[in-house]
């Protein structure tokens, strides 16, 4: 028999996800997925589950579960909320097992944005288009976890876990995130504004985009229009106000404003991490 | 081929016909290192597959032979009927922006076999091409924060239905009853890439 998990309470945003849906661009649907993949997948692996399982992403805490048929292993990762059960601290970053009638508790995290809740088995909320992943822009996927909520948990796999704790990443104050120049660049008038500002992540912000405020990277013209492109995740778009957006897991399929620069692949985790109001620097990779 | 970031090359191919060939192309060929395809109006993206090499994908995509636009796929036989009741709130003002009668507007829509170029905006939406030139109009200058679903729009060379409930920019000229997306289905949408349209007056 499987185990369930009943939501008691949930913090600001609560979203099933896994590593997203690919191959759906020409029908309007975007790759979606875990904001921050790594973290994602480092929850999976020390649990032993497939890189592809979905986990609860976790804004900002104040997610409350109880094990309703159990045991089950958990593990959280990325944003370091404090993790309880009954009351006990078992920490972020350590693979713990909670009984039937326990209650687990997510607290708000020192630092970073959105943790990864992963359990030994995956959470088997029903897939739309191949993934389990909530796309908030497109609104598909399983709706946001809300309290009351009973979630299953899929069947524990093969393979055990091997670790019982974690490496935790650093989440620095400032973030640094590498940047690649253009595609359209040529479009405004200094693309080096971009590394040159400092910018502060505005609550204007999400999981399709994070916009940024504290310089201005103008157009050379603002009449001309571009056609449509495609657009992807760690994407730099810079609307006519000059006030760049960078997409994240949720961001639109095609868009039509310049993508002046495009966040390096492997940086883009880090800035799914973070917060509102948190300073955010970028350098030419 | 622009670099889009450091997984990702942009293919520039000026107009829909020569996106909607490389896209059909290179979905077929599998080539290895080709992740996620993003077609759009006049540029196609190509996502390097997760642990593929950039430099591989790029040489491989510069050797790739120019697709033929006008190769007829299998699928291209089937042209579906979009019905519409011509009644949208901005007819007035396309009448207005393109001296066109309210009736020739719809005897344009209705007269030319329109194309899905690609997707975007949301979940089913299609931007159709190979309209009548004359039907070319901008945005509104402020978009609806409420577009109802089934509407049917115009904007720029594009004629595109709203799959659901939406905020929207376009010069609404019509209303379908046809559903354009349907997640219990596979595919869900309805208007695929390269998919063939016309649309005919509803109840004729």
């Amino acid at each position: 028999m499987t185990a369930t998990l009943r939501v008691h309470a949930t913090g600001p945003l609560c979203l099933v996800e896994d590593l997203g849906r690919p191959g759906r661009s020409g029908i309007g649907v975007g790759r979606s997925g875990a904001a921050d993949r790594g973290a994602l997948r480092q929850a999976n692996r020390a649990l032993a589950n497939p890189p592809e399982a979905a986990a609860l992403e976790v804004t900002l805490g104040g997610l409350e579960l109880e094990v309703v048929d159990g045991p089950v292993w958990v593990c959280v990762t990325g944003a370091p909320a404090p993790v309880s059960v009954d009351g006990r601290q078992v920490g972020p970053y350590s693979v713990t097992g909670v009984r039937t009638g326990s209650r687990l508790r997510l607290g708000m995290p020192p630092r970073g944005l959105r943790s990864y809740l992963a359990v030994r088995g995956g959470i088997d909320a029903p897939a739309v288009l191949g993934s389990r992943s909530r796309d908030v822009l497109a609104g598909i996927g399983p709706e946001p976890i809300a309290g009351g909520d009973v979630l299953a948990v899929g069947p524990v796999p093969g393979a055990f876990p091997v670790a019982d704790l974690l490496l935790q990443p650093a989440f620095p104050d400032e973030v640094v995130l590498g940047l690649v120049r253009g595609p359209r660049d040529a479009w405004v008038e200094d693309v080096e504004a971009l590394v040159r500002s400092r910018w502060t992540v505005t609550d204007r912000s999400n999981r399709v985009g994070m916009r940024l405020a504290g310089g201005i990277v103008r157009h050379r013209d603002v009449e001309r229009q571009l056609p449509s492109e495609g657009t992807w995740r760690g994407a730099v778009q810079v609307p006519p106000s000059g006030e760049p957006v960078l997409f994240l897991a949720d961001h639109p399929v095609t868009g039509g404003y310049p993508v002046v620069a495009v966040v390096r692949d492997g940086d883009v985790d880090r800035a799914a991490q973070v917060r509102p109001g948190q300073r955010l620097r970028f350098s030419w990779s | 081929m622009l670099a889009y970031g450091d997984r990702a090359l942009l293919l520039e191919l000026g107009d829909a016909g020569r996106v909607l060939a490389w896209t059909d192309a290179l979905g077929r060929a599998r080539l290895p290192g080709v992740g996620d395809l993003v077609p759009a109006a006049a540029t196609l993206l190509v996502v390097i597959a997760e642990g593929a090499d950039v430099a591989a994908v790029r040489s491989a995509l510069e050797g790739f032979e120019e697709p033929d636009p006008s190769a007829q796929r299998p699928e291209d036989g089937d042209v579906l009927e979009v019905p519409v009741s011509y009644d949208g709130p901005d007819l007035a003002e396309v009448a207005r922006l393109t001296g066109l009668t309210e009736a020739e507007i719809v005897e344009a829509h209705t007269s030319t076999t329109w194309r899905v170029a690609f997707g975007g905006f949301a979940p089913g939406f299609g931007y159709l091409v190979g309209g009548d030139a004359r039907l070319v109009v901008p945005r509104r200058e402020s978009a609806r924060t409420s577009v109802p679903a089934g509407a049917v729009g115009l904007a720029g060379e594009f004629s595109g239905v709203y799959p659901r409930e939406s905020p929207g920019g376009w010069q609404l000229i019509g209303t379908t009853s046809l559903p354009m997306w349907d997640p219990e289905r596979d595919p869900p949408a309805v208007l695929l890439p390269g998919a063939r349209v016309r649309f005919v007056v509803a109840g004729s």
